[in-house]
């Protein structure tokens, strides 16, 4: 009591004399933070410009792009010639190379990386799935002009054999190479999903007398079967937007065509294509890759979009 | 034997069968991927040496040399994660510490999502309309880097949301608990505790930066380049569009060349990427 007393005129002198620095002090602590708050969410608002940047950069030259080309020509024209001397601006041509590697990818790494899924989720011993992931980690990084390196050089030669008809450009080499660099991901996604399911459904399963694969393929499954579509549709997005092993290995020729045996051009390969040659700035020709783009930029973003939700709502209800 | 057994014999054999087959279209993976590399092993190997890592291009295979697209990778991907590791690192802060509950982050979230999808062929022509055109950079180390760091953004951002998620609620409350505020809590204890995971994101970021091809042809990077870039107005190359030019000729050695590009940069991104998973394994324990 007596003690304090004594001590309360100190502290209440020493509080006087510290008063002013003690008052700055506890301003430039709340300007900081203020600051802070307001850089963190500039640096945030960053990602929101990338997209108004590309969305409005795209849609400049697409706009100047359709004031020549009408849009009807765009999408139902068959053919691709807009480096030629009679042009023709259809779509269509690219439309159909992306779909057909794209999908030689999926029937490649869609059945092959969804087996592996289940077997590693639901069969593997632990010491090898440990093993295994961050192997398919590393091997995702591997760059995909590497890839295109395979597809040309190596894979091509070695389907020539197979199929003698072949060109040298083709839409099958780069279609399998390109299921092979997707697996990783088409394996990893679908195996968070398998593994999402609850421990009772598989127990529930058992109990009913089910064996392994009974309760992998008709319980776990189709349990996890939306967070598997998810990965699924980020794969194909994957596939579509793939541009080197496209670029050096299906030959960069529009073709109206599902034969997987001749060359095609993809969108994204066109992009390329026209990106290596001097096309001068402002001209038609320079136009045509942004209206390829928004395209090819309109699909992804869909398929992205979709398998997002897909993804949340499944990873959300805790795998159901 | 009984029906239930023939029964549950089959159920066996079943599961016996897919689980071969499972192996085998592991293995068959696996080994395919192996022999490419071999493969590509076999076709560079005799060509590389120190002749090869430090000539410029040529058009005779045998004296060109990789060293403009080597300097030019390296001052491409440094100046990119100069730029987009602050950036990247403030706005996963922000998305996690801040805008978790306002509309404004859950938007960001979602459109940080989606930019990750969007192939990388598009940020190049983002780059080639603002940068190269609208901000009259050219085709500079520049224009290359600030398109790259906006391609690696979301990938920093969501692996360091992913670290700063990781960190238990407890220390933000013991922090907060003995006066701290919430910059000091960010700052003091959870950018600490996340620095691994988060510098496991950025090397994922980096070795990713360094494979990318696609953007930077767009802008317009060079294939023939016999300078070193002088500073980051200047002119430059790749190692990947190197890969690239080399693949496109039709001549054997030029192949033989892009074999032996090909094995420097999986060297590179191979231990980048080795690196940043050893790391997170050894901290995520």
């Amino acid at each position: 009591m007596n003690g304090s007393s004594t001590l309360l005129p100190v502290s209440e002198t020493t509080e006087k004399n510290r008063s002013p620095f003690s008052f700055s002090r506890e301003a430039y602590v709340v300007t900081r933070e203020k600051v802070v708050h307001a850089i963190l969410m500039l640096c945030a608002l960053v990602s929101v410009f990338t997209t108004l940047g590309i969305i409005l950069v795209l849609l400049f030259q697409t706009i100047e792009f359709f004031k020549e080309v009408p849009i009807i020509n765009f999408l139902t024209d068959t053919q691709w010639t807009p480096l030629f001397q009679d042009k023709h601006f259809g779509i269509m041509p690219l439309l159909s190379g992306t779909l057909l590697t794209s999908l030689i990818a999926l029937s490649v790494s869609v059945p092959l990386g969804l087996i592996i899924a289940i077997y590693l989720s639901e069969y593997a011993p632990s010491f090898l799935r440990k093993l295994l992931k961050p192997f398919l980690e590393v091997l995702a990084g591997i760059p995909t002009i590497v890839y295109g390196y395979f597809a040309l050089i190596t894979v091509t030669p070695l389907l020539q054999n197979i199929f003698p008809s072949l060109s040298g450009f083709n839409a099958l080499s780069p279609g399998i190479v390109m299921g092979i660099m997707i697996l990783p991901l088409v394996t990893s996604l679908s195996e968070d999903a398998l593994r999402m399911v609850p421990k009772g459904l598989r127990e529930g399963g058992y109990a009913l007398g089910a064996s392994k694969l009974q309760v992998s393929l008709s319980i776990v499954f189709p349990s996890a079967f939306s967070g598997i579509v998810a990965s699924v549709i980020l794969a194909f997005s994957r596939a579509i937007g793939e541009t080197m092993i496209v670029a050096i290995a299906a030959g960069q020729l529009p073709n109206l065509t599902a034969n997987p045996l001749q060359p095609v051009a993809t969108m994204t390969s066109y992009i390329v294509q026209v990106s290596q040659g001097d096309t001068p700035y402002g001209t038609l020709a320079y136009n045509t890759i942004f209206a390829v783009a928004i395209t090819l930029f309109i699909f992804t973003f869909l398929l992205n979009i979709i398998s997002f939700r897909l993804r949340k709502k499944y990873f959300s209800m805790g795998g159901d | 034997m009984n029906s239930f057994e023939i029964h549950a014999l089959k159920q066996r054999t079943k599961d016996i069968i897919f689980q071969v087959t499972a192996i085998v279209g592991l293995l068959f993976a696996v080994t395919v991927l192996l022999l490419l590399l071999i493969n590509v092993f076999q076709d560079g190997w005799g060509r590389l040496s120190w002749q090869f890592i430090s000539s410029y291009p040529s058009r005779k295979p045998e004296s060109a040399g990789i060293i403009a697209g080597l300097a030019g990778s390296f001052f491409m991907v440094s100046l990119a994660a100069l730029l987009s590791v602050p950036v990247g690192i403030g706005a996963a802060i922000y998305l996690e510490e801040y805008g978790k509950k306002n509309r404004l982050g859950k938007f960001i979230e979602i459109n940080t999502a989606n930019l990750a999808g969007v192939p990388s062929i598009v940020y190049g022509l983002l780059g080639l309309g603002l940068f190269v055109r609208w901000f009259q950079l050219d085709r500079s180390i520049l224009a290359g880097s600030l398109t790259m760091s906006l391609l690696i953004m979301p990938v920093i951002i969501i692996a360091t949301r992913e670290a700063i998620k990781a960190v238990p609620q407890g220390i933000r409350e013991a922090s907060y608990a003995v006066g701290a505020t919430k910059w000091q809590t960010i700052w003091h204890h959870l950018l600490p505790i996340s620095f691994p995971t988060i510098l496991t994101g950025i090397i994922l970021a980096v070795s990713r930066a360094i494979g990318e091809t696609a953007p930077l042809i767009t802008i317009g990077a060079l294939t023939y380049v016999t300078f070193l870039p002088k500073n980051i107005t200047s002119e430059f190359t790749i190692l990947p569009i190197q890969i690239f030019n080399w693949v496109s000729r039709p001549q054997q050695a030029f192949h033989e060349n892009a074999a032996a590009a090909i094995i420097v940069l999986i060297a590179f991104t191979l231990l980048l990427n080795s690196v940043a998973i050893i790391l997170r394994n050894k901290f995520s324990r």
